[in-house]
């Protein structure tokens, strides 16, 4: 089985600072990765470098295009990346209002990633529409609010239904359940998990909430000051943690 | 159908001086098709810590462990994740789900993830919620508000729904009443029967002499002490 997306090497320097370094893996068509670590460990740098909104200092980026097959996404033509970050991409910002149109009706901002891979007929971007705010649970009564309007949650969740509309195969995500209340994350996850069994998509999911990846994801990925210090299944990595690191991470979580 | 060759396993605690506490060694045995062997020994013993190794939760310091054609001592995530999938089921002490998610898809899910299709994965889901005696009422509710026994319960669902050819009871009688007890032991002839090679704790030593057809003491895996 090919890879969907194989990073070799990928590092990234803030002047004399490490941003991220020596990052390598591949990612399977179905799998979601998790990648943890302290603030300023790297893993946004990290995730910004894959998803193409930061050039990193090295490294590489394959992705297995419908087109061409394996392909650098680094030294990829700037329309052919743009065109791949609306259609086989996605990326889900910590904050909604990073990856909404506020002054767009809720609606329009579904419609317009499907405007934007070419669909024309108003019916149909609108019966798209109605039908994945159905899935994230936004009632079709809301349709014509700006996201302005719109609860945190919901704001969320209607990113989501933006990203996914395309039906992409790799989603990026930043902290998607960061800063929302406990009920509405557990909302959130299953509604996460359920679409991504239904459209079999791999994710790459950065948090520092290890609840999350436990749920989420099947593999994960610890980082601490731009390096890469443990990798592996998602419940061996939490239940059996080999690095000092992770030892420490694991055992300061609160229980409930 | 399991084969365990020699497999060791220490914890090091980074956090209290890197101290290495060694907790099994030479670990070797085997369990056919049809077979159910359980691990006894002590508290402390490592029985607990042999089960989540075969199933891949513990890293192995050492040896193999094959299920199937898969290694897991030596196998990549991927490899685990379709082991587990598909052929090694594992009945843990504590049900572990998302919040929110109603029951009858809690137990149905193992069957949906294998592609089974969904009316028959429910259907089987909900003979096996009624034949351990969760009532009706409950199941269109989340288990995460259920009493320990409910939960114990719906775990055991869980881990029946598909007819894994491999599977890993962690204590699956523990407290239940005599009724529930008696479904889960004929769960287990069951999957016997179909040909399941079962590896199991049992603290409940007559459900233990009913099932097992072994019984493995794990204090022969312990290593010597050192210091």
């Amino acid at each position: 089985m090919t890879p969907l997306l194989s990073v070799k090497d990928v590092r990234k320097t803030y002047g004399g600072r490490i941003g991220c370094t020596d990052v390598s893996f591949d990612l399977y068509p179905g799998e979601v990765m998790g990648i943890v670590g302290e603030s300023g460990s790297g893993k946004s740098t990290l995730l910004n470098c894959m998803a193409g909104h930061l050039p990193p200092d090295g490294g590489q980026v394959l992705f297995d295009t419908r087109t061409r097959g394996m392909v650098d996404t680094l030294t990829m033509s700037e329309p052919e990346r743009r065109m791949l970050s609306r259609t086989d991409w996605a990326f889900v910002h910590q904050h909604a209002r990073d990856g909404l149109r506020m002054g767009v009706s809720a609606g329009g901002n579904v419609g317009e990633r499907l405007m934007a891979v070419g669909a024309r007929h108003y019916g149909q971007i609108r019966e798209q529409a109605v039908d994945w705010l159905g899935r994230v649970e936004i009632d079709e009564d809301r349709m014509d609010d700006p996201p302005s309007a719109f609860s945190g949650g919901m704001q969320q969740r209607l990113q989501i239904a933006r990203n996914l509309v395309t039906g992409p195969r790799l989603v990026f995500m930043d902290e998607p359940t960061g800063g929302l209340d406990v009920s509405v994350q557990a909302r959130l996850l299953d509604l996460l998990r359920g679409l991504v069994r239904e459209m079999g998509l791999s994710a790459i999911i950065v948090t520092h909430d290890l609840a999350v990846v436990r749920l989420l994801a099947d593999r994960l990925m610890v980082m601490k000051s731009g390096h890469v210090v443990e990798t592996g299944l998602t419940d061996q990595v939490l239940d059996d943690p080999q690095h000092a690191y992770t030892q420490l991470l694991v055992s300061s979580v609160l229980q409930v | 159908m399991i084969k365990i060759d020699n497999v060791s396993k220490s914890f090091t605690l980074h956090n209290q001086g890197a101290a290495v506490i060694p907790v099994m060694d030479g670990a070797t045995f085997e369990v056919g098709a049809g077979e159910c062997v359980a691990l006894t020994g002590n508290s402390g013993a490592g029985k607990s810590t042999l089960m989540r190794m075969i199933y891949g939760n513990y890293l192995s310091a050492s040896g193999h462990i094959w299920t199937g054609d898969t290694d897991v001592a030596n196998a990549e995530p991927r490899e685990i994740i379709a082991l587990r999938r598909a052929t090694l089921g594992y009945v843990s002490q504590f049900l572990r789900v998302v919040p929110r998610v109603p029951t009858l898809e809690v137990v149905a899910e193992p069957l949906l993830s294998v592609g089974v299709a969904k009316d028959v994965a429910f259907a089987r889901a909900r003979d096996l919620l009624s034949r351990l005696n969760i009532p009706e009422t409950l199941w269109g509710l989340s288990p995460t508000t259920f009493s320990g026994g409910e939960q114990q319960r719906v775990n055991i669902a869980r881990g029946f729904a598909h007819d894994y050819p491999a599977m890993l009871l962690d204590e699956p009688t523990a407290s239940l009443d005599a009724t529930n007890r008696e479904t889960v032991l004929s769960l287990i002839e069951e999957a016997k029967t179909r040909g399941a090679a079962i590896i199991g704790i049992f603290h409940d030593a007559p459900a233990r002499d009913r099932v097992a057809d072994r019984e493995i003491n794990v204090s022969a895996f312990t290593p010597a002490k050192v210091a």
